[in-house]
């Protein structure tokens, strides 16, 4: 009795711990810019005010351009990257392709050694000249020798007398992906799917490195942006037509700006959390 | 008299459609992976622009040397090395920690709401995490001086203060971490042939005794492959983490520069190509030599679970 009341409080603990962090941000956006500089960012805000959220919309283009390519690049990395990575496994998956083990090497090993930042940064920059462009965000996002792995274990649990079936009614191999082994693996394309997304939607690196015109940046890389510089968010409210004399309330802005651009991660969470730990459960028990 | 043999090229024509499956990946990993492999001759080449990578003369060992003397060299791999061996050990006991208690003590909505609020700093950027950062530790507004300030004690500048960050850095990777592991952790407990837990009830063992002689034994394996593999890691430093949590910030770097961090350093603001290159090839073959050393110790360990 004792003991589960001891275990109650640490993961009350934990828990709090691990969201009071989330609140202090939401309380610090709604507070007034005034109380803040006075009295420093509060769990408990001593006053109330939206009026960082409207500044924000007021002038929305930028924040909704950042949006549209965010949106736009984890819908075209994710489908894109999907459909590749579950192709990829089902070859590997094939028990009777006698090559797999080589080409299953050849992918894993670059896991193991790499040319390091500065080759491949030249690579995308001087060679396949991809800075400043949508594909640059959304290329070296899109397979994961990882997810390859992942796929590919779940695959090989499909029975291969379906496979074998398929053949004999004549089907070639990329009817029998796309008609038998896609149906039969949508939790594991579900998981590594969302794994996909989260990894295009939270992704800033790629901008920090290869974009450098205002309107390619995705919403991290622009709250990034955003929160180490002031004077250019000063500077894009001006060029969108606002009259920005005073000071701007930028301590709660910044956590307006979090807020905004953690929005739909948040409100999705609870819902997509669910195949995160299936999907998470299913790859620790396999292994 | 010659036989057709079963050659290379029937081989081919009888894989041909899985053979083209294959072609949009092995595309990738060559321009992403390979190409840039053969890159590293750039740690052995004084960079200039209108040579490019192959192009630029030849200047032995100057790099490395560059590298090695600076100072750097030591100071980044030891952090790289200290935090993620901080990391592993602080994360895993914290994880398997919370694991057990959801799995012993929590009622089943109980245990979904935790793990949902647990799980929820893995889903968002290390960009927002820094944004988050700034709100807890900025020197005038920020949350902890604000409470210190309540408590009537002077403020703290963290952000100009090296030494507090080994334990902030190591507290935020607990923190986005916790539900991820969490989940595996409890994952693996929930396999655990519950078979042995009846039995021991029958024979009078408390909760602790369940813990220590069934949960945690039982859990060794999977802690032991997933540390191992970590270890593999040490050499790899979490980019967005540091870089977001502590930036360009030059009075930090002896607690916080990683290899990481100073090969992105070197290349973007000071431009030594050469240099970053070297040190990135240095980090490599550090990440080579562990990866092996782990991996032959997880095949000594559990031959099922190596990585090859």
């Amino acid at each position: 009795m004792i003991l589960s009341i001891i275990g109650y409080v640490t993961l009350t603990v934990l828990a709090i711990f691990c969201i009071f962090p989330f609140i202090l941000v939401v309380s610090s956006s709604l507070s007034e810019e005034s109380t803040i500089i006075e009295k420093g960012f509060q769990i408990f805000p001593s006053s109330f005010s939206t009026e960082a959220y409207s500044l924000l919309f007021k002038y929305p283009e930028e924040m909704l351009r950042a949006y549209g390519i965010t949106i736009s690049v984890t819908a075209i990395g994710t489908l894109f990257g999907l459909f590749l990575t579950s192709m990829t496994a089902y070859v590997l998956s094939r028990r009777d392709f006698k090559w797999r083990g080589r080409f299953s090497f050849f992918f894993f090993f670059t896991t193991l050694f790499s040319g390091g930042l500065v080759p491949w940064y030249l690579m995308i920059v001087n060679y396949l000249h991809l800075k400043d462009t949508l594909l640059v965000l959304i290329l070296p996002l899109l397979m994961n020798v990882f997810y390859i792995i992942v796929m590919k274990s779940f695959m090989s649990s499909i029975p291969d007398a379906i496979t074998e079936s398929a053949k004999i009614d004549g089907a070639g191999d990329f009817r029998i992906f796309m008609q038998l082994i896609v149906p039969l693996s949508k939790p594991a394309l579900a998981t590594i799917g969302l794994f996909i997304a989260l990894a295009y939607w939270n992704d800033w690196y790629n901008a920090l490195l290869f974009i450098s015109k205002s309107e390619l940046m995705p919403l991290q890389y622009y709250l990034y942006k955003m929160l180490g510089n002031m004077d250019g968010m000063r500077k894009a409210m001006m060029a969108s037509g606002a009259v920005v004399n005073t000071d701007l309330p930028t301590e709660s802005l910044k956590m307006a700006m979090t807020i905004v651009a953690t929005g739909p991660i948040l409100l999705a969470y609870p819902f997509i959390q669910k195949y995160f730990v299936t999907g998470l459960t299913i790859g620790a028990v396999k292994g | 008299m010659k036989q057709k043999q079963h050659g290379f090229w029937d081989d081919v024509k009888k894989y041909r459609s899985l053979l083209l499956m294959l072609v949009p990946a092995v595309l990738f990993f060559l321009l992403f992976a390979y190409i840039p492999m053969s890159g590293i001759i750039l740690a052995f080449k004084q960079y200039d622009y209108t040579g490019g990578v192959f192009g630029s003369p030849w200047n032995g060992w100057d790099n490395f040397k560059f590298f090695f003397n600076s100072g750097d060299a030591w100071r980044v791999t030891r952090n790289t090395a200290l935090y993620n061996i901080a990391f592993i050990v602080v994360n895993n006991v914290v994880q398997i920690f919370a694991a057990i208690l959801l799995f012993e003590v929590a009622g089943k909505w109980f245990r979904k709401i935790t793990q949902t609020v647990l799980f929820l700093p893995y889903f968002i950027s290390w960009v927002v995490v820094g944004a988050i950062a700034y709100n807890l530790f900025n020197f005038d507004v920020g949350t902890i001086n604000v409470l210190l300030k309540g408590l009537g004690m002077q403020p703290v500048d963290i952000y100009n203060t090296a030494a507090y960050w080994p334990v902030i850095l190591v507290v935020v990777s607990a923190w986005k971490t916790l539900g991820y592991g969490t989940i595996m952790y409890l994952a693996a407990i929930t396999s655990i042939d519950t078979e042995m837990y009846e039995a021991a009830e029958i024979d009078g063992a408390n909760i602790f005794q369940r813990i220590m002689k069934i949960t945690v034994p039982n859990l060794m394996p999977t802690v032991i492959i997933l540390v191992l593999l970590a270890i593999g890691n040490v050499f790899r430093g979490d980019f967005g983490m540091f870089y977001n949590m502590v930036g360009n910030n030059g009075l930090l770097f002896s607690s916080t520069d990683v290899i990481d961090t100073f090969v992105f350093r070197s290349l973007t603001t000071s431009n030594e190509i050469g240099m970053s290159a070297a040190a990135g090839f240095y980090q490599s073959l550090l990440g080579f030599v562990t990866i092996m050393l782990a991996n032959y110790a997880v095949r000594k360990y559990d031959k099922d679970r190596a990585l090859f």
